[in-house]
């Protein structure tokens, strides 16, 4: 008996010696991730667009230029930029704004901090509220998700960006009697909070929808079985399973995020002047469309590339963590 | 079937009941007072105390919900004597900015809203499920590629940036069409085409794209499902799988989200609507943000909300149309 298992094994492992080594799921991902160049490149872009917005004052001062220094020498008896392209010269590399000659290079530096602030912190928090209401949700079954299910009925109901505009002065206002500072932390907290509020229910609907289907796994029965807690399972079973679908949404959420923010500075509620935002910067440039459009496609494209950016990663994401991924398609 | 229809309709009532509730005392808690804004600068204080009276401004805000819901389905009179008027049923109230009953504006302004999203929607789709088709049956190719692109730049631009692009491009720098000018197609068809092409071509963009993604990731999945399998093993031909068998699967999310957008859309599209200047049902809503006129700000909610919640109940029908799994059930 024993020599026979013996000899089994060991023509197993002759036989299968050459191509298989054993990878963890993990492993298997990452590999693939590495595998996609125009994802590393993306990852690249994203991690330098957080370092700028991190460094921005010492970035600024290095390169001498700041994003609230009037310029008039910049300007022509019309306030708008001397030269071609909206004043790009030496002194300022992406030109000035038109009607104060502030230095656009210098807003785009600092915008990056309020836009990626606001995309970063915004996708945290509808992130954390959706993964534990979905969670619950899924995992409780029976009144809960009824509960839940029925709020989220609600909250989807609402036109969101009507609601959006029409709270903002009263909220503003509110949130600063209650003692938040007042100008553009009272307007962060509000935007993120908005956000918040209509933003958690559609990370909620996926993570429940995965929740049901992994919690009749064999897996969480086994942990069940041996008398883990309702914790450890959540924590420990559940958890790391939920990662892929919400990393997708998650690199999806934060561009469109900073889109919103651009959206309620161009309706004049986000950012108060002179702070740079790039939503602020869109919302301005597009009154001087005529004039100078070069100005017009700066901050634009600098949102692009940052959404790009995240996208490709997301795709790239869910390709890696999709065990059928090398499968060959036959239509 | 028609028990589960019966019964999504009845809760889709519970649902719109309970947004009206919410809607109705969110908007009261704000810090305006409604009857100072019934006259202008110089108004006198009688006045004022008069119209808050007439309005029924004066009761308190339970009876207030009362009197709204009971408008919707009656109607509802202001006043009494020579001053009086009426709002007849389904009244969502009476603008003080704008001197009319909320459910006269809201019908002025709906066919502009219609007329804007469903050429819209025609377009998107279009655009949207053809390049997302191109990409799944050309994957890692460069279409693919592009389409990606696409994507990724559509789903997350502003609506407001997309659509100045549009305008600015087409209008003053290229020169192609003259700025967009709203009149109604049964008065001049060509200039309501003029007007609406850029509109429709702005939201075909930025919705386009996530159908884009959705086609091409749906057609890929499919094609991986046994079904499909069989279909080729059973020697159908490439072009009756791809149609019959992977499409249709595809198509199921691609229901569910269109109704929805569809929906939100018919709600007013708010940000469009400003930039092409289109007397929508979105530039009502705004305007009765910066004039702080609750009443109409309550009604556009409201009929926004029953487009949405009207589209969840179709798309669920739908669903087992489409997908014969989920009609066992």
């Amino acid at each position: 008996m024993g020599t026979a298992m013996s000899l089994d094994e060991d023509l197993i492992t002759t036989s299968q010696q050459v191509s298989v080594e054993s990878k963890s799921p993990r492993e298997l991902a990452i590999a693939r991730f590495q595998r996609d160049r125009l994802a590393k490149w993306a990852l690249f872009v994203i991690v330098f667009y957080l370092v700028v917005a991190i460094f921005a004052p010492l970035i600024c001062s290095l390169l001498g230029i700041s994003p609230y220094a009037l310029d008039g020498k910049a300007l022509n008896d019309f306030g708008l930029p001397k030269g071609s392209f909206g004043g790009i010269s030496g002194a300022h590399w992406l030109g000035v704004e038109p009607g104060t000659g502030r230095d656009i290079l210098a807003r785009l530096i600092y915008g990056a901090r309020i836009s990626m602030l606001v995309g970063f912190l915004a996708t945290l928090v509808t992130t954390a509220i959706g993964i534990i209401v979905g969670v619950v949700s899924g995992y409780k079954r029976g009144m809960v998700d009824a509960v839940i299910g029925r709020i989220t009925d609600l909250t989807l109901a609402f036109p969101s960006l009507l609601l959006m505009i029409a709270l903002t002065r009263p909220i503003i206002q509110r949130l600063e009697s209650f003692g938040i500072p007042e100008g553009n932390t009272s307007r962060i907290v509000y935007i993120i909070l908005i956000l918040g509020v209509f933003g958690w229910v559609y990370v909620a609907r996926i993570v429940r929808g995965q929740t049901l289907s992994l919690r009749e796994r064999e897996f969480v029965e086994a942990a069940r079985a041996s008398g883990a807690g309702t914790w450890r399972i959540v924590f420990k079973e559940l958890m790391p399973n939920l990662w892929a679908p919400v990393i997708v949404t998650v690199t999806l959420a934060i561009p469109g995020y900073v889109a919103t923010e651009s959206t309620l500075s161009f309706l004049g509620l986000g950012m108060l002047p002179p702070t740079a935002s790039w939503g602020a910067m869109l919302g301005d440039s597009v009154r001087y469309y005529r004039a100078d459009p070069t100005y017009l496609f700066i901050p634009g494209i600098a949102l692009i590339v940052l959404v790009l950016a995240f996208n490709v990663v997301g795709d790239a994401v869910r390709d890696a963590l999709d065990p059928k991924g090398d499968r060959q398609n036959i239509a | 079937m028609f028990l589960f229809v019966v019964r999504r309709l009845f809760f889709a009532v519970l649902l719109l009941l309970a947004v009206s509730v919410v809607t109705y005392l969110l908007f009261s808690a704000l810090p305006v007072d409604p009857a100072a804004l019934t006259c202008g600068k110089n108004c006198k204080p009688d006045i004022i105390a008069a119209n808050r009276i007439r309005l029924g401004y004066d009761k308190s805000i339970v009876e207030q919900y009362w009197l709204f819901l009971k408008g919707i389905f009656v109607g509802r009179d202001y006043g009494m004597g020579q001053a009086a008027f009426s709002c007849p049923a389904p009244s969502f109230g009476y603008s003080f900015a704008q001197h009319e009953c909320v459910t006269t504006l809201i019908g002025r302004t709906f066919p502009v809203t219609a007329y804007l999203s469903i050429g819209a929607f025609i377009m998107w789709m279009i655009i949207g499920v053809g390049s997302g088709a191109i990409a799944a049956l050309n994957k890692g190719k460069w279409q693919d590629r592009l389409a990606n692109a696409f994507t990724a730049v559509g789903v997350s631009l502003p609506t407001f940036y997309v659509g100045l692009l549009v305008l600015f491009s087409v209008v003053i720098w290229l020169g192609i069409l003259p700025f967009p000018d709203y009149v109604s197609p049964l008065e001049d068809p060509i200039k309501f085409l003029n007007a609406m092409i850029l509109p429709w071509l702005t939201l075909a963009i930025l919705s386009a794209a996530s159908y884009t993604r959705l086609t091409r990731n749906g057609m890929l999945e499919a094609m991986n499902e046994d079904f499909v399998r069989l279909g080729v093993a059973k020697g159908l031909s490439r072009s009756v799988v791809l149609r019959k068998y992977v499409m249709r699967a595809a198509m199921v999310p691609i229901v569910t989200i269109a109704g929805l957008d569809f929906a939100s859309l018919l709600g007013g599209a708010i940000i469009t609507e400003s930039v092409f200047s289109l007397p929508g049902m979105g530039k009502l809503a705004i305007r009765s943000v910066v004039e702080s006129d609750l009443p109409v700000l309550v009604g556009t909610t409201l009929v926004s909300a029953v487009f949405i919640v009207l589209a969840n109940v179709i798309v669920d029908i739908m669903y087992g149309v489409l997908d014969p799994r989920v009609r066992v059930k």
